[in-house]
């Protein structure tokens, strides 16, 4: 027997498995809580906080993938506040980086009535495609650091541990080990990452290719060649 | 973003793992794969082959269309000389050989010509020599439904069982072992179940790289549920940082080292004497035996310390849930079937068996090799492991293949290295491959070569000309498994569903649609009744064979829509069988062996001072045919030999220096790695790569049971090469993790 608990989910009375998180109780009810860091195959760490609710007694909103469900909590999970939390941060999010491959992201935009102008002067997080091995590729442009694709590649998954969290505060950006190229990295090329990641900002090499307007033809020719030659 | 116009569920066609990916299609091609995270083989996580190695399929050098050599098409005699002619270009188009002889030419011909060809050669040589004659090496890459029709089509119209297929080049010893001792052939647990072990031994695997999944599994037994994992292994593999125990031994040595584990169990009362009482026989006698595998015995054999021998043997023992998974490491050996008893004896010792969480678990390699061999593609078996020359089973195929009583064959076939081996007049005249590339995957392939031209007739039904196919008389144009319906048995046992992600490019055609053609045809020409083959879908082939053979009974493609169903499935309500030998095994009691050790054929000597042992690469897969022609093949695009630093400081090598590997059959030139990955005295090559075929080198000699060459060890020279010998100087991998 698992020990259960109870409490208030907007006014609704429920039950629920001692250890469960505010998200999953909610969920189970049926309730709708955005998520977007948040991975059902990854460790939940709360760092775009999309998922924050209002627990009665906190001076703050809390992240419902990382709460868990406590006897007597009295949560909202829609209540003003928590909108225009989660409003702000979708804004801030599009004033800054690349969404539009991010159809998630985007519907949430306009289920919660962002205002795609609402930070005009931002200095957005810009950077080059990098295309550095023949699996894929990464736009860091894209990147939102929902640090899923670090997970998998750690512990998570894989245990590879080949990128990490790269530079401090704005500059903040996944990387590399010495920014070495990822063939040149204990990267084994599962592409876990690009499975996980929720923005597009990983992306299949052939995919990237075919949006870039080449042929399939072309892109099956590319393989023929030996281009990968390098000096010793 | 790429629109799909649709997400196409299929089985991995790498290795035998099985995972499960989703096939993202626009305009009839593949731009990704992804995985459901609900997966119940993978999880969602996929290795670089699943997830971005599909590209083969749109390969330039794929052959699209029927190819016969000119001689045929002119109706002119064989000319002399048959040569491992590569004709084909860039862009798919036959190339002219004429410095050869232009009758050796392939000429596009339409799939009457090609097949008609095929059916008047090959009836022509068995009506003259007979069942004996005639040979077939069917595909550990293909579905079950391509397999069971291949073998029916030889066992049925050419009645001869000399059918065979890769699995006799990798876990035949594993096989022979396992059906000796246990009655079954198969892992006795699924690979999932690793995170419910507390102890477990890894063997001749390099799982990381071979089945990066199951890898996975294992690390995360160690670092989430605490289990204890013990590495065995020549070379010290990826999973060794994670390992509790590490004992390198020297290849082959692998009796002395688990039967000494068996003495220190014995001789410290660890053994699970109830296990033993009810479960097993033959223990006395196997104790009789034991006395000489002392560990130090074995340290003085195997190099490893005799102290990490008994630390081993008391982990194992006192586990609550121990299990052992192995790789060819055990069984690529000419004493392969010891090897597997060896590890055998040890569960029957401890009684880990029969449990979730235990079990004797040998990795197979492809992804449809156990499919493979449950269809019948071996030689001593009909479909469901029952053997050709019981008068019962003969008499049940008879029945269901409508062949009169006493018509099919009882004698056992000859196996794959066998049936190269008796190329000649008065043996082997004609074979017809599937998929297989022996001029890759045989061993001592200078002799191979040789028996290959001796062969009268040759069809290569594949995706590419390989380097087998370029001595094909007909090349057949197959589908990859993107452009066919069937099924694959992973190595969980779990039959899961194969779809067509869009139609065959060419005129390709699927593998079992070209079976069934050639044996209407044959049947035709040679007056014989029908055996049956004019099936509509896959899933009919499937239900005939599940008739006869009771494991595959229940199983259904609705069944098996979602999630596949882990065979034994006697009947339709069945939910399957994830654990064998829970109350017995299929031979009744367990049975001991006791075991001589056996050296290794070829020792080193001060001729010859290495041992070469060859395996594969994660980004590689076996003779290339795939992985050569994908963009695997930039993320490694070169073979390296691997040795000790303290070996390539004596022999003046540095890191990257083109070496000569030189064995008493071959030699190739690669570029040496430095590191100590591999152990003093040992070296290490990939056999993926046709330029430097590591197969050149390896021993022929076989195991006498289950005939099942000794890839892992040979003795070896390695000495300075210029780059100028070697085959693409400007080709150099530049990978982190190497």
């Amino acid at each position: 027997m698992t020990d259960t608990l109870t409490l208030m989910i907007d006014g609704q009375e429920v039950t629920a498995e001692q250890g469960k998180t505010l998200l999953e109780v909610a969920r189970e009810m049926g309730k709708d809580i955005p998520t977007i860091c948040f991975h059902e195959a990854t460790t939940a760490n709360a760092l775009c906080r999309i998922c924050v609710v209002e627990v009665e007694g906190q001076r703050v909103l809390q992240p419902a993938c990382v709460v868990k469900a406590g006897a007597g909590m009295k949560v909202q999970t829609r209540s003003e506040k928590v909108i225009r939390a989660r409003r702000t941060i979708l804004e801030m999010l599009q004033s800054t980086m690349d969404l539009s491959e991010a159809p998630e992201i985007q519907k949430m935009m306009a289920d919660y009535g962002a205002d795609v102008n609402r930070f005009p002067d931002a200095q957005r997080r810009e950077s080059e495609v990098i295309d550095d091995n023949p699996m894929y590729v990464r736009d860091y442009s894209k990147c939102l650091l929902c640090w899923r694709c670090v997970q998998v590649c750690a512990d998570d998954v894989q245990y590879t541990f080949a990128i990490n969290f790269d530079g401090r505060g704005f500059e903040t950006q996944i990387g590399t080990f010495f920014d070495k190229a990822i063939p040149e990295t204990s990267c084994v090329l599962c592409g876990q990452c690009v499975g996980v990641c929720p923005t597009g900002a990983l992306k299949p090499k052939r995919e990237f290719l075919l949006e870039k307007g080449m042929s399939a033809q072309e892109i099956n020719v590319l393989n023929t060649g030996r281009k990968q030659r390098k000096q010793k | 973003m790429i629109k799909p116009d649709r997400i196409v569920s299929t089985t991995c066609p790498y290795c035998g793992v099985g995972c499960n990916l989703m096939l993202h299609v626009k305009d009839d091609h593949i731009f990704k794969v992804t995985s459901p995270f609900d997966a119940p083989v993978n999880q969602g996580n996929l290795c670089v082959k699943g997830r971005f190695g599909y590209d083969y399929v749109y390969h330039p050098k794929r052959v699209t269309t029927p190819l016969v050599r000119r001689y045929l098409l002119e109706g002119k005699p064989k000319p002399e000389g048959r040569e491992q002619v590569f004709a084909v270009s860039k862009d798919g188009q036959p190339i002219a050989h004429s410095q050869i002889s232009s009758l050796w030419d392939w000429v596009e011909a339409d799939w009457d010509t090609a097949l008609d060809l095929v059916v008047d050669n090959f009836s022509r040589i068995y009506k003259r020599d007979g069942s004996d004659a005639m040979s077939v090496y069917c595909c550990a890459k293909a579905t079950n439904e391509d397999n069971y029709l291949l073998q029916k089509m030889f066992r049925a119209i050419f009645r001869t069982n000399n059918v065979d297929h890769c699995t006799r080049l990798c876990h035949a010893g594993s096989v022979v072992a396992l059906q000796q001792a246990t009655g079954s052939s198969a892992m006795s647990n699924t690979a999932s179940q690793v995170t419910q072990n507390d102890v477990f031994i890894v063997t001749g695997s390099n799982t990381s790289e071979n089945h990066p999944i199951i890898a996975l599994q294992m690390k995360e037994a160690v670092q989430k549920h605490g289990a204890k994992m013990i590495v065995v292994d020549p070379r010290r593999i990826d999973l060794v940082d994670m390992a509790e125990l590490w004992l390198p031994l020297k290849p082959g040595t692998n009796v002395p080292v688990f039967t000494a584990m068996a003495y220190v169990i014995v001789e410290e009362n660890l053994v699970n004497h109830d296990f033993i009482d009810d479960r097993t026989e033959g223990y006395t006698e196997f104790l009789s035996t034991l006395e000489t595998f002392t560990p130090e015995y074995a340290e003085e054999i195997s190099g490893v310390p005799a102290e990490d021998i008994r630390k081993a043997a008391r982990l194992y023992a006192n586990a609550k849930n121990g299990a052992i998974y192995w790789g060819m490491g055990i069984s690529q050996l000419s004493h392969g079937t010891a090897s597997a008893l060896a590890l055998i004896n040890l569960a029957f010792l401890t009684g880990h068996i029969g449990r979730e969480g235990t079990g004797l678990n040998p990795l197979r390699g492809q992804n449809n090799v156990q499919g493979a061999s449950d269809m019948g593609s071996m030689p001593f078996h009909y479909p469901g492991y029952m053997r050709v020359d019981n008068e019962e089973n003969a008499a049940k195929w008879e029945r269901a293949w409508n062949i009169e009583a006493g018509g099919l064959s009882r004698k056992l076939g000859l196996t794959t290295t066998e049936i190269l081996g008796h190329a000649h007049e008065g043996g082997i005249r004609a074979l017809y491959i599937m998929g297989e590339n022996p001029m890759m995957s045989e061993p001592n392939l200078n002799e191979t070569r040789k028996h290959m031209q001796q062969l009268e007739f040759l069809v290569s039904q594949d995706i590419f000309i390989n380097e087998s196919g370029a001595f094909a008389d007909v090349f057949l144009p197959a589908t990859p498994f993107a452009e066919k319906d069937g099924t694959f048995s992973n190595t969980d046992r779990r039959v899961q569903r194969v779809r067509a992600a869009h139609p065959p490019r060419g005129h390709a055609r699927p593998d079992w649609q070209i079976i069934c053609d050639i044996a209407k045809r044959l049947e035709s020409k040679l007056g014989l009744d029908s055996a049956y083959w004019d099936y509509s879908h896959p899933e009919q082939v499937l239900r005939e064979m599940g008739n006869v053979n009771s494991d595959y009974a229940g199983i259904t493609y609705d069944r098996i829509d979602k999630v596949g169903l882990i065979y034994p499935v006697p009947t339709m309500e069945h939910p399957g069988t994830p654990t064998l030998f829970k109350e017995s095994f299929p031979r009744g009691r367990g049975k001991f062996h006791p075991l001589d050790y056996i050296p290794v054929r070829e020792e080193a000597d001060d001729e010859y001072p290495f041992i070469l042992t060859t395996g594969r690469l994660l980004e590689h897969w076996h003779g290339g045919t795939m992985t050569r022609h994908s963009a695997l093949n930039e993320a490694y695009p070169e073979a390296r030999v691997e040795i000790h630093p303290a070996d390539a400081e004596i022999h003046g090598i540095r890191n990257g220096d083109p070496v000569k590997v030189k064995s008493r059959r071959g030699e190739l030139v690669v570029r040496a790695t430095v590191t100590e990955k591999t152990t003093v005295g040992v070296v290490f090559l990939p056999w993926h790569f046709h330029e430097a075929a590591a197969n050149l080198l390896t021993n022929d000699a076989l195991d006498p049971q289950a005939k099942i060459p000794e890839f892992k060890a040979c003795a070896v020279q390695v000495f300075s090469a210029r780059e100028s010998d070697l085959a693409h100087p400007d080709v150099v991998v530049n990978r982190g993790r190497y």
